[in-house]
């Protein structure tokens, strides 16, 4: 049994490309075995520990619950375009300065969330911050390092004025 | 961990998608926001033949006030009900629950009508259609029929849909004067999966309740109401002891099942604590759900 492919048109950090597809490619698999961006890690493969993570038309989403074929016409953006080949963003450096990472197998996702809740909360209270990263599992640093960078983070787009990581 | 082959479809319309779902004869299955039909797919718990993508279909992610009636497409992204100001005037308890069905990943694409179509045990949605008496309204070949929350949840990811049906779009009645609400639960950690929860809609007249739906889920297979503590409520002031004589009643009437993590003792002891933390929340919040 086979199941027809289907061309899709999607813009993944900022980069229109067309490809097609089999239905039941998830997305973070397109993004990992067809495009070659690593960055986004499988963890569970069933949206419990937000690895996966990426945007998707400026909103949070779990690449594993996702096929490819759903984001036809999409607007998707990984971790690497947070710092393409250049310098650390405002949230990857405050995450390297606070020890917020180990093994790093969990921080793409915790970075994409971060970019999403500073977006929307300039300020975050430790709870805010807490609520805003749950879907998010990180079996190194028990989290007290990640709350810290992502406070260092806001205080510092603050600062600069963008109020925006890349 | 990967799903099975399926063939993909994603129609323009809700007639389209019924066409394609009656020719699969039941071997496909409808796709809303997939946070929680995809993970069974990634396990090969289903294995459906085809997909039938709704969010594409025109028309079922609308919002809007018809008379008395807040109406929600059934493809309403929970995020975009969580931040609608329509939302938040006509049905404060839905606005109040949404921060409770998962971390924001999972509410930007999960859908109000993939949360009640999907039907968990646990999940607080349909609870909380259960305590508004929202009317679920469903397409199918023949046309659209009406369903009461109370009929719509059968059992355990089971609803009163047949298999040539969708759920086109939920109307919840617009809240009133004087009504309260709450939703609480407990949970293994904060905001996560439901072991208990408890959501409320009262109406006060004068500090008197006229009128009480206490709605649990975790107890049983589908979302229960407590009629026994209920009862006790209508018609009687509403103040702290008489909280606590509901939530005493609660356990009246309710068998308790024992599961691995959670024994029944657990759930008899949390289902009292949590009413009457409802009743109370749902008192003192007052002025909130007054428009």
């Amino acid at each position: 049994m086979s199941s027809q492919r289907h061309q899709i048109e999607v813009t993944v950090n900022g980069k229109k490309l067309r490809r097609h597809v089999e239905p039941r490619l998830l997305l973070c698999d397109f993004l990992r075995y067809e495009l070659r961006l690593t960055g986004t890690h499988v963890g569970c493969a069933h949206g419990v520990c937000g690895a996966c993570t990426v945007s998707i038309n400026g909103g949070t989403a779990r690449s594993c619950l996702t096929f490819a074929v759903q984001v036809d016409g999409a607007a998707i953006e990984t971790v690497e375009s947070l710092a393409a080949r250049g310098p650390l963003s405002v949230i990857q450096q405050a995450f390297y300065e606070h020890h917020a990472l180990q093994c790093g197998f969990c921080t793409p996702g915790f970075l994409m969330s971060t970019r999403e809740l500073l977006a929307r909360h300039p300020d975050p209270s430790e709870q805010t911050i807490r609520m805003a990263l749950r879907g998010h599992i990180c079996r190194c640093t028990g989290y007290v390092n990640i709350v810290r960078a992502v406070r260092a983070a806001a205080c510092k787009l603050k600062e600069e004025g963008t109020g925006r990581d890349r | 961990m990967k799903p099975s082959r399926f063939e993909y479809f994603s129609p323009a319309t809700a007639t389209e998608a019924l066409e394609i779902l009656a020719n699969y004869q039941g071997a496909a299955r409808l796709l809303a926001g997939g946070q929680s039909l995809v993970p069974l797919l990634n396990f090969r718990v289903i294995a459906p033949a085809a997909l039938i993508d709704l969010s594409r279909c025109a028309g079922l992610d609308e919002i809007r006030r018809d008379g008395n009636a807040l109406v929600l497409g059934a493809m309403v992204r929970q995020s975009a009900a969580e931040t609608s100001e329509i939302v938040r005037t006509c049905c404060p308890l839905i606005t109040a629950t949404m921060p409770f069905l998962g971390p924001s990943t999972v509410r930007n694409r999960g859908t109000i009508g993939g949360s009640l179509a999907h039907a968990d045990r646990v999940a607080e949605l349909p609870a909380v259609a259960v305590a508004l008496g929202a009317k679920l309204i469903a397409q199918g070949p023949n046309g659209r029929r009406e369903i009461a929350a109370d009929d719509f949840f059968v059992g355990d990811l089971t609803t009163a849909l047949t298999a040539d049906e969708m759920l086109r779009e939920v109307r919840f009645p617009v809240s009133s004067e004087g009504e309260r609400f709450a939703f609480v639960e407990a949970t293994n950690r904060h905001h996560d999966l439901a072991l208990v929860g408890v959501a409320l809609k009262l109406v006060l007249n004068a500090g008197h309740c006229e009128h009480v739906a206490i709605v649990v889920v975790g107890i049983g297979p589908k979302p229960t109401r407590l009629p026994a503590a209920e009862r006790c409520l209508v018609g009687n002031r509403l103040d702290a002891a008489a909280a606590r004589k509901a939530a005493a009643l609660s356990i009246e009437g309710t068998e308790f099942e024992s599961e691995p993590h959670m024994p029944a003792s657990y759930r008899r002891h949390v289902l009292p604590t949590l009413v009457e933390r409802a009743l109370l929340e749902a008192v003192s919040r007052g002025q909130e759900s007054q428009r």
